[in-house]
């Protein structure tokens, strides 16, 4: 295999004295989809957010593309593995602020175009562009911040139980946009999910069992 | 005009009457407040009749150093309260002394250099204390809406620090709405001059038998003036304050 996309080297994390993850080592390589399973409260989201440099490991190292996490600047290393949240929740007052807030943060003029397309692309109709937030459904404001997440496309996507509390069919849009990312654009995938159809379409599962890696099937 | 100014002796004595009701309502409801009633009391009566000589001495001395030297003791002092209301901001002690300094500096620089007032002892000194305290107030208020703020809207920052903004970019709506929360009271206060209270400075000048007409006069550059340094202070003390919310790898502190 390639060098892997992303090494992680005997990682722990602790929160005060409590240890929440223990020396987790296992690599990521550019184009898979590897799913994070294990029973709630065993670490797999921390985990995933010390992959998106939300947190800093206690102990161990984070590698991407062959260099050390710490070394890399954290506004650019975020934009390329984009962590994306269970529950997102829209910031300010339209879907319009929070689509131009990518272009915004890399200094750029929205290209309103694009963003519509996009937001069709998850069944969104172009007239919710200028659309106040708080009229949005559950369903509608997860596939908005997808498309918050991708207007730039990441490198890497970091997926939080991100359709656990979503309807059938937010479900399957969610899912066909994401799986289309992975196949055509090679966009590497880390997910934690229950759901038989995600877990069906990883390329690796690796379990998490009281903050310690317990198995990985190499499937 | 011949307005009566002083207060004998035992008028003085007499108004402690009024304290005393204050002890009375505390004694009857069991309110507990009866020894912080006395020692507010007594605290008051020692820090202004000291605070009125060191005054008395400070006009009559009519040095630049020594009307400068209270004007830090003043913007020290303030910092200092606005510091401890920042609920463990870290450096807030520098932050606030760096605002509340710039924010008195640039302000009494203004009426000093406009003519509003002059630099004497009599002017100088009440004036940096009325700017003063009302920059320490703004800044408590604009660290406590940081504090809170960020504990609130903790999931957007990370939303925002996940798509890849830097610490202000997550910041910035926290901070507009800390730098507003500070600012409020001092525009509040400006909308309804006149109309609900007539305030310290105006009523102050009528006492010592000031035309009203001309008394407004100042009322109106003083409530300018709190308008400046409350928002030159809440804006550098946010600014400042709120990379205290990060750690050196971009990330919120837990």
């Amino acid at each position: 295999m390639d060098t892997p996309i992303i090494s992680l080297k005997q990682i722990s994390f602790k929160i005060a004295q409590e240890m929440i993850l223990e020396d987790i080592t296992f690599d990521i390589q550019k184009g898979e989809v590897l799913t994070i399973t294990g029973p709630s409260g065993s670490g797999k989201s921390t985990l995933l957010k010390l992959i998106g440099s939300l947190f800093s490991p206690t102990e161990g190292t984070i590698v991407y593309k062959g260099k050390e996490l710490k070394k890399i600047d954290p506004e650019i290393y975020r934009k390329e593995v984009s962590y994306f949240f269970q529950n997102a929740s829209l910031f300010d007052q339209t879907v319009k602020d929070n689509l131009v807030f990518p272009y915004f943060i890399r200094d750029k003029v929205a290209d309103e175009r694009y963003i519509k397309s996009y937001l069709e692309k998850v069944k969104i109709p172009e007239s919710y562009y200028n659309k106040p937030v708080a009229e949005l459904s559950g369903g509608e404001k997860q596939r908005v911040a997808l498309v918050r997440n991708l207007l730039f496309q990441p490198e890497v996507l970091l997926l939080d139980e991100v359709t656990s509390s979503l309807d059938a069919n937010n479900k399957a849009i969610i899912h066909s946009v994401l799986s289309d990312l992975n196949k055509e654009k090679q966009v590497t995938i880390v997910k934690i999910t229950h759901d038989e159809t995600e877990l069906a379409d990883s390329t690796r599962l690796l379990h998490i069992v009281n903050g310690r890696l317990e198995e990985n099937d190499g499937k | 005009m011949g307005n009566n100014l002083e207060i004998n002796n035992l008028s003085l004595i007499f108004s402690t009457g009024l304290l005393m009701i204050a002890i009375f309502i505390d004694y009857k409801q069991k309110l507990g407040l009866g020894n912080e009633i006395f020692i507010a009391g007594l605290r008051a009566v020692i820090q202004l009749f000291i605070i009125g000589y060191v005054l008395s001495y400070i006009f009559q001395l009519d040095n630049v150093l020594v009307t400068l030297a209270m004007v830090l003791f003043i913007v020290f002092n303030a910092a200092y309260n606005a510091h401890k209301r920042s609920e463990g901001i870290p450096d807030s002690f520098k932050i606030s002394i760096f605002s509340l300094g710039t924010g008195t500096a640039i302000t009494l620089g203004l009426l000093v250099f406009t003519g509003a007032i002059e630099w004497v002892p009599s002017q100088i000194v009440p004036i940096t204390g009325m700017i003063a305290s009302n920059a320490m107030v703004a800044m408590g208020l604009t660290y406590r809406a940081l504090n809170q703020k960020f504990q609130d809207q903790r999931q957007q920052v990370l939303e925002k620090l996940a798509l890849g903004a830097n610490e202000k970019q997550a910041s910035m709506s926290i901070i507009r709405e800390s730098v507003k929360t500070g600012m409020t009271p001092s525009i509040d206060s400006t909308k309804t001059v006149g109309l609900v209270s007539l305030p310290g400075m105006m009523s102050g000048l009528i006492f010592a038998g000031v035309e009203p007409t001309e008394a407004i006069r100042y009322q109106i550059v003083v409530m300018f003036m709190l308008i400046a340094v409350t928002s030159i202070s809440s804006v550098i003390a946010s600014f400042l304050a709120y990379k205290r919310f990060y750690n050196d790898q971009k990330q919120l502190i837990q």
